[in-house]
Parts: structure tokens; sequence; C-alpha cells
């Protein structure tokens, strides 16, 4: 790189990959550092999931429909297609990424639960989601494969999919050719700092990298970078598995889960929660994910998760049950106390902006996310009050308090 | 879709080859109750593999190499089934093995080949001797029907008695193709020619380990005498260039080789055939023993192997491996080593049972004291034995004393070196793969994608790679690919490429039907003692 | 000599099963893979990206290359099943 970039991206997953896509388009001069490949943490080990529907109303919402939105405009973005693909005219980003506007489909399988299913539904569509209420004789048409002893549910179509790893690693060849540069197997050893405590660069095993500006997109990873930084971002591991089944001709339709998953992703539970979202995908396999634990970076297989993703997506699905789960993969979500992600600017450190803490819905996020970091990187009004997102938003409790005590 | 949970055991030896076979015996022998999980049809592995039982063979050792010593071990192994002292279950395909809470593990089981069912056994103890499986290179061509590896053919053959095709070039490198290519010529088929990677004269370089092995040169001379007496051409120094054919294999290109495995021009030979049987050794099939924690090191050959101590003890406490998991060797060496593991394991629960007696659950007491440095009465540290320990031995009933069995097992490793020194995996495969050609089997990934991946998508290493291209992912998940993916990597990333540090993770050891998954149970707690 | 005669090997008569409508024989206690060789079947699947023919490969259950459909079950491995009289086998995808 002949000039210092105006930002240095860290990570190279889908959000720091949104975040420099969004901030080289704004005109900003940008490089990504990764210690690893593209797609080397978190990303590489999710489903791919685009959704609303998980949502409940508030900011994240707003942040994943503002990311809807996004997605269905970057799957429209023309991008050359690989050297491997022959030649031939240009694709779309969304090709590329597997993306599928596929909708997503939640069931019920009593009417208790179905009831508040359908409350939860109505407060969504309130804030600008798509839902529409299904019949139980509705449900075969939606997906014929689906247990005939689901009750009824509710059809999101907003609700999308892309393969994570493909989403990333384009997106990061749009960005190259807005003139990022993407510097891998470089690893940020810490981060540098002038007047004020403002940020002037980073320092990586490879030298250093002047820049006003920093974004930790670094995931799971993320408290470390803030920590670097002198700052406390508590971005902790939560680990899913995922089943993944031999390749199947088109079976199931939709993102299809059961309405106990919205309870699951919003728990505070550190114990197993699994509530199966079973889909198909282009490749072939159906993948079936994704149960959550806190049980810190612990790789240990553990059989009685899989064994409770598979009798759900059993339950869900009849047909699998002699299909098999050919692998099993884990990964670990990065979350923070109240399950919202931190973006934006790090009042502590002028010059630091997060990206990070996305939990399981970082891919889908990362549009938005990224758009948002672009807008407060170039100074512009954000589509969004970034506010409920503010990175120190976990000290400010605590000197709160102290401020308050006499 | 039934689950059956068996009764807790002292032991659970996955895998009925030379090395579970032996320690299970030798398990038994010294009063353990063992159970012993296998994907064969009968015990002995892929390389006592025999004719199936309707096809009624009068000679079922006359396409074998020690099928005395088999023999042997077969009938003490039968009379430990028949007292009950063993419970054996063949056709059971293990799909994982996991730590449960109640101490012990649970081993769990696919039962048969198209209906199966679910099967969890648990047991204080694992002893791991789950084989290897040949390894592989892609060339143009390898994807054709016809080109099998060259253990499958042996496999189908002293399984089946059938060959893969009437006229069969065997290729590749490793002391397995003139085995192969004995069994095929014997078995009637014509072998246009044995085509070896490997450069003869290295094995100048390693008298002691030929000289210490007289058993091994005998063997090999056998071979040789086979294939001299069918007037089999063993071309050394050569590779597979190319399998030409358009539904199936009807030619293969060879060539003469330099040292480093690039082709020397105009030293090309194209000889038709209608099979191709072909390998570049063993890897080492350890999902179930990675999952569960065990550490690993890498052979010579870049193979990742189980690190065990003198006691075939795995680095997890309760779990014992044997065989060619612990690095390839041979069945002579996996029995050595089966037999070491089984005396082993009959130790650990001996000092068990003394200490422990009800107070502790067996597997509580193994994981406090089964390992870390408390060893099998009379073998030190060094691996040498006192002289009360062969009285040990003998009236435990093993057959030979750990002094003696670790003496054989060190010889028996530096002729395994010796020969992963001779053939290594081949250079050079690399020039002869083509944009097109198929690298990954299962998901027809092309060179030219994994290429993408590299140059304009950022893998950088090959678990990115396989994420970007789908390499690795099918039904053999990375098995067929597994050593040609890492440095086709490297290779294109200009050598910057990390080499792995640590073997892949398979989480599913084989696929699972999801019905039988959800089933599946931990089984009853270990058996009190 | 060929592999049966070798071992001496004395089964009960071939049946056969169903391979996509073609009969083709079986000894009892072969796998299907070996049947399918000795019949000169060196190719039973097609693949799903580029529709190639494929058979056995690793024959020892490793690589999956060689999967077919028994009795409506898919995903069987023919190097390791071993069939019986009146099976039908379907060619996968």
């Amino acid at each position: 790189m002949t000039e210092a970039p105006d930002v240095v991206v860290v990570g190279a997953g889908m959000v720091g990959a949104a975040c420099a896509y969004y901030a080289a388009r704004a005109g900003l001069a940008v490089a990504v550092v990764d210690r690893g490949p593209v797609a080397g943490g978190t990303t590489g080990a999710g489903e791919g999931n685009l959704l609303v529907s998980d949502k409940e109303p508030g900011p994240e919402l707003d942040l994943a429909l503002l990311s809807a939105q996004l997605w269905t405009r970057l799957a429209a973005a023309p991008a050359r297609p690989l050297a491997s693909a022959g030649p031939g005219p240009d694709t779309t980003f969304g090709a590329l990424a597997e993306y599928e506007a596929k909708g997503g489909l939640v069931v019920a399988s009593d009417e208790q639960r179905l009831d508040a299913l359908c409350v939860f539904a109505a407060a969504q569509a309130a804030a600008g989601v798509v839902a529409v209420p299904v019949r139980h004789d509705e449900l075969a048409e939606l997906e014929p494969h689906l247990s005939r002893d689901q009750v009824g549910g509710v059809h999101y179509p907003q609700d999308a999919q892309v393969q994570p790893a493909l989403a990333a690693a384009h997106l990061l060849r749009l960005a190259r050719e807005s003139g990022a540069v993407v510097r891998l197997g470089e690893t940020v050893t810490g981060i540098e700092r002038g007047a004020g405590g403002r940020v002037t660069g980073v320092r990586t095993d490879r030298g250093r990298i002047a820049a006003p500006a920093v974004v930790n997109a670094a995931g799971t990873w993320g408290a470390a970078i803030a920590a670097s930084a002198d700052v406390v971002l508590p971005v902790l591991p939560r680990r899913g598995f995922v089943l993944v089944t031999a390749p199947l001709p088109p079976l199931i339709r939709h993102k299809v889960y059961a309405a106990d998953y919205v309870a699951d992703v919003a728990s505070d539970s550190a114990d197993l929660q699994t509530s199966a979202v079973v889909e198909g995908t282009a490749a072939g396999p159906v993948l079936i994910g994704a149960s959550r634990e806190r049980v810190g970076f612990d790789r240990t297989l553990s059989v009685a998760v899989l064994r409770r993703l598979a009798a759900q997506a059993v339950a869900l699905f009849p047909r699998l049950a002699d299909v098999p789960a050919m692998r099993a993969y884990r990964g670990f979500r990065p979350y923070l106390p109240d399950h919202l992600p931190a973006i934006g600017e790090d009042p502590r450190v002028p010059g630091l902006f997060h990206a990070c803490g996305h939990e399981g819905a970082g891919i889908g996020l990362a549009p938005g996310t990224g758009l948002l970091i672009a807008q407060a990187l170039t100074g512009e009004k954000t589509d969004m009050d970034l506010a409920p997102f503010r990175p120190d938003r976990f000290e400010a409790g605590e000197s709160a308090a102290e401020g308050a005590a006499p | 879709m039934s689950e059956t949970a068996d009764a807790a055991y002292d032991v659970v030896v996955v895998g009925a080859g030379p090395g579970g076979f032996a320690g299970a015996v030798a398990a038994a022998d010294a009063g353990l109750a063992v159970a012993v999980l296998d994907a064969g049809s009968a015990p002995g592995g892929q390389f006592w593999r025999q004719p199936a039982a309707a096809l009624r063979a009068r000679r079922p050792g006359a396409l074998h190499h020690g099928w005395r010593t088999y023999a042997a071990w077969r009938g003490r192994f039968d009379a430990h089934v028949a007292s009950g002292a063993v419970a054996y279950f063949a056709e059971h395909h293990v799909w994982a093995a996991e730590r449960i809470a109640e101490g012990g593990f649970a081993v769990h089981a696919l039962a048969g080949v198209a209906r199966s069912s679910g099967r969890t056994v648990t047991a204080a103890t694992l002893l791991l001797a789950t084989g290897a499986y040949e390894r592989q290179l892609p060339f143009p061509g390898w994807t054709l029907p016809g080109v099998v590896t060259a253990g499958g053919a042996q496999a189908q053959l002293k399984d089946s008695l059938v060959v893969p095709g009437r006229r069969v070039v065997v290729a590749g490198t490793g002391p397995l193709l003139l085995t192969v290519a004995a069994s095929l010529v014997s078995a009637g088929a014509e072998v246009p020619a044995v085509v070896e990677a490997a450069d003869p004269l290295r094995y100048a370089r390693h008298p002691g380990a030929l000289v210490r092995n007289p058993g091994k040169l005998v063997e090999g001379a056998g071979y040789a005498a086979t294939l001299a007496r069918y007037r089999v051409p063993v071309h050394t120094r050569h590779a597979v260039v190319e399998a030409h054919g358009d539904r199936w294999v009807e030619a293969v290109t060879v060539a003469k080789t330099d040292r480093a495995g690039r082709l020397l021009p105009g030293r090309s030979r194209t000889i038709a055939c209608d099979a191709l049987a072909v390998g570049y050794g063993l890897d080492a099939q350890l999902e179930l023993a990675v999952e569960l924690g065990c550490e690993t090191r890498r052979e010579p050959d870049g193979g990742w192997v189980l690190a065990v101590d003198d006691e075939q003890r795995t680095s997890v406490a309760g779990v014992w491996a044997a065989g060619e998991s612990t690095g390839i060797g041979g069945a002579q060496l996996a029995l050595i080593e089966g037999e070491l593991a089984g005396a082993s394991l009959a130790a650990a629960h001996r000092r068990r049972t003394v200490r422990g007696a009800g107070r502790q659950s067996p597997a509580a007491a193994l994981a406090a004291g089964g390992h870390a440095g408390r060893g099998m009465p009379g073998v030190a540290a060094e691996g040498r034995a006192s002289p009360a320990t062969a009285a040990t031995a003998r009236a435990r009933g093993t057959s030979v004393a750990p002094s003696l069995l670790l003496r054989r097992r060190s010889r028996l490793r530096a002729f395994a070196a010796a020969l992963q020194d001779v053939h290594p995996v081949p250079g050079g495969w690399t020039d002869r793969l083509r944009d097109d050609t198929e690298v990954c089997r299962c998901e027809e990934v092309p060179l030219g994608a994994i290429r993408d991946a590299v140059t304009e998508l950022g893998a950088t290493e090959p678990r990115s790679a396989k994420l970007l291209t789908r390499a690795g992912m099918g039904w053999c998940q990375g098995r067929m690919c597994g050593t040609a993916v890492p440095c086709v990597v490297a290779e294109l990333t200009g050598g910057a490429a990390p080499s792995a540090a640590s073997p892949p993770s398979r989480p599913l050891a084989c696929p699972v039907p999801l019905g039988i998954l959800a089933g599946t149970g931990d089984g009853p707690a270990p058996r009190p003692t | 000599m060929n592999g049966f005669t070798r071992v001496g090997a004395s089964p009960d008569a071939a049946f056969t099963v169903d391979v996509d409508g073609t009969p083709v024989p079986v000894v009892p206690g072969q796998t299907l893979a070996a049947a399918l060789w000795a019949a000169g079947i060196t190719a039973w699947r097609t693949t799903r990206g580029q529709g190639r023919p494929r058979g056995a490969f690793c024959g020892i259950g490793s690589c999956y290359d060689c999967l077919v459909v028994v009795n409506g079950v898919a995903g069987v491995r023919a190097c390791l099943v071993r069939p019986e009289a009146g099976d039908v086998v379907r060619t996968h995808e």
C-alpha cells in the first residue's frame, strides 16, 4: 500500500467484509487485516441465516430490517464470475454467495404456542416485518414434507439465506474492486494511540499500519481487540453445533423452525438450548442448527446436543429420519450480555469503532452494520440511532452507580 | 429405528483388525469384560479380511500372508467369545465415542449396512484400534470408473473373490503395491505393470532395519517371486500421469520421473488396461480419538497418528490405542501393540480394583490413577521390563513377556520408519493436474476452483479453501482428498500456507441416520465392580 | 485360476438382484460391488454436479463413491452391503 489507509478493519469475517465494502464504496481507503483467512472464525462456522423472524421489536429488529433491504440490493449487485466458471456474462453477488430469498416458516406444535407466536408476529408486523399467519391446512402447501402435527405457523417472506463464507469472500472481493486492501495472515497485536488517546493506527506482527480509524470486527475475539485499546467490551462465546445431512434433492423450501427458537435466542441461560432451524442449501445438504451453550471455547463433542438437534429436525420433518447426518460442526457466537451488538465509535477511545458481538445474527446483520459504520466513519448521519449499540454501555451502569453513590 | 444400550464393560475395543483383535484377547485373557465393535463381517481387519462365510472357502488363507498367525489369534478370540468374556459386535460402524457423566465412555455405533439400527456400548476404558485407509493423490482421469484403490481391490478380492478388471495396472507407492499385484495375478488377473514412485536404491540407506526384520524380507521376497513367476514388470521411479477413457478406464499413461517425482521428458508409455489400482500409503483413522482430545503427532510422511506411550496409552486417561492409528507399521506390529495395550489395560483395572474397591466408580478410579506414570507392573518408563515381569505376564495368561514385546515393537517400528523413508508421498503430482482435474471427488471440485479460492477469495489454508469450494465437504468428509487439498493450497499460496496444527476434525466418524441419532442414549452407567 | 478356485470356495448357486431393471448375478456372501465388477459393471452412480459415471473406488467403505439405493434405502455403500435374493437396487441420482 502506497499511502496510509483511512481505516483499518480488524477481521475478515462477514461483518468485517461488510464494513470494508461500505467504507470503500463511501470513498475511504480501507485496509482489512485478519490473522487467519477470510471467514476463518464464526463466519465459517455459521449457517448463513438472514432472519427477521426471530427478532422481537427493538433495535436489533430494526437493524435486521435495514440489513434485509441491503441484502436484497447486494444480491443484485453485478459481479465478475470466477475464472474457473469459464468465460461468461457477469453474474451477481447473490448468485456467487448462494443468496436465496426463500423466506422463513415458524411453526407451532400446539395451540398455546401458536397463540404466543401469533402475538409475537403481530408485534413484529407493527414494527415493519412481513408476517403472514399460516393455518394448519395451509402448511403443506408451503412445506409438503412438514409433519402434520404442527398446528399452524407464521410465514416470513423477508427471511433469506446465504453461504456465509462465500458471502464474506465475495463481498471482500467487491470491496477490493473499490480499492480496499485485504491483508490476510497478519495478526493485529495492538492499537496505537496518540494525543488525547486518539487512535493512530495498529501494530501487527508484520509492522504497523498508520490510520486515523480502526474498526473492531473481530467477532468472538472482539474483546481482545478492545482490550488492546484498554477498554472493556465483554464479548463472550456461545457455542453452537450444526448438523449437516447428506446431499438431498430439494425437500425443504424455507427456513423452518419451531416457535420455541425465539425464546432460546433471547434466553439468558447458560444451559444448553436447542431449537433446530432446518433448511435446505443450494449445495444439497440440509442444515440443522443450532444449539446454544455458554461453555467458553470448549470444542468437546456433545452427542446429547446432536441428539436433540436431530430429534427436533425429525419432529418437524419425519422424512429426515432416514436421512444420514454426514457431519457436524461447531462454532462460537460472539455475544454481549444484552444480546445486542456493539456498533459505532467508542467514546472512550476516539477513532476506535466497534462492529462485533452480533451473536448468531452476524451474517444477517452485517450489511446494516457495515453501512452504519461507514456512515459513522465519514461523519454522515446514520440511518439508525446507534445509541442502543453504544460500545461503552456495559460500563455506563457501573459509572452511573458510582456517580450516584454519596 | 431401534436403539440398543448394552451393559457396561471394562473395556470397549473399537476395531477388530490385528491391533484390536490382539488387545481384546489380551484383555480378556486377564479377566476383563470386553466388548469389541467392528465394521467388518469377521475379525481380522483389512489385512486379514477373508472370504465371506457363505462363500465356503476351504483355503481361506490362500490369498493372505501370515494366515497361521491369524488362525492362532482367531482361535483365542473365538474361545473368549464362546465363554462370554468378549462380546463381539460385527458390522458395527462406530460414529462417536464420548466421555460420559458417570465416568467412562459411551461408544455409539450403527449396526448393519443398509437397514441399520443404533447401539450404544459403555465401558470404563477404551481401546481404539481404528486402523487406516489408503492415501490418495489426484491425477487426470482418477475419477473414471475402474480406477480403484489398491487396498480396495485387495479387500474385494479377499472378501468376495472378485478382481476389478481383467487387466489391472497397479500404481502408487508403498509395500502394499507388490502385495496387491501378487494377489491379483494369483487370482487370475493380468497385471501389465506395477508402477512404483519410489526409488529402490533408498533401501540401501536402511540396512539395519532390514537385517533386523528377516521375516519382512522373506514376505517381500515372496511377493517378488510371485510377480516374477507371472512376469509382472515393476517400474520403479515411475508415476501415473493420466488415466484415459470415456465411461471407464481404458488405458493409463505412466512415465519415468526424477528423484523429486517430476516427469522425465520422452519417458512415458501408455498401457491398455480395464482397471487401475492405485495407492500412496496409509492414513490413520483418528476421528474418535481426535474428538476425545487424544494428542496426535505427525509421521515423517506427514500423516497424523496418535501419540501413545510404551503401554499404548493415549494422552487421555482411560483411552488406549493400538495398530495403524498409532503409526503405520503393518499387522505384526499391530498385534504386538494390541497385546501391550491389553496387558496395560489389565494392569490398570487391577490397580483400580485393589485400591478403589467399592468406593469409586471404576472410571473415576482409572481417571485418577490409570495414567500419569503408573505403568504396567515391571515396565519401567523407558520400556525395559524387570525379570519378574515375564512370570507375571505368563501367570496372567498373556502370551509373551512385555519386555520381548517391547523389543519386537521397536524393531518393527524401525522397519516401518525405513519403509516410510523409502516410500514417501511422491512429489511432482501437482504438475500433472489440469485446471479441470477434480481434486475433491465427492463434491467434484476441480483444481481451478481451488485456485480461484486462493487467488480471488482469500483462502490461505486448507480449511478456508474447503469452506469456499466445498472440497472435502462431501460424503467422504475429505478422506480421499485430505492429502491433496493442503498440498495444492500450499503450492497455490507459494508455500505461505501454514501446515495444519491438528488433524481434521470429524465429529461424526461416519454418517448416521437422523432418526437413529435422535434416539441415541448415553447407555447405562459403567458396571460397578 | 481365479479367486474362487484359489481359496477353494464352494458357495451355493448365485441368485440375481435387480439393478435398475437388469438382473445381476450375486454369489451368496459377496458384496454388491464385487458382484457388479464380476458382471463387468464398473460404473453405477452418476454424480450430482457433472453427471459423471462413478463406481466403487476405495472398496472399504471410506469414500462413499459407490452409493446405491437398496430396497428404498438410500446412501448404501455397494462395497460393504451383501445383497440377498430379491433385493432391488437402484443407482443414485
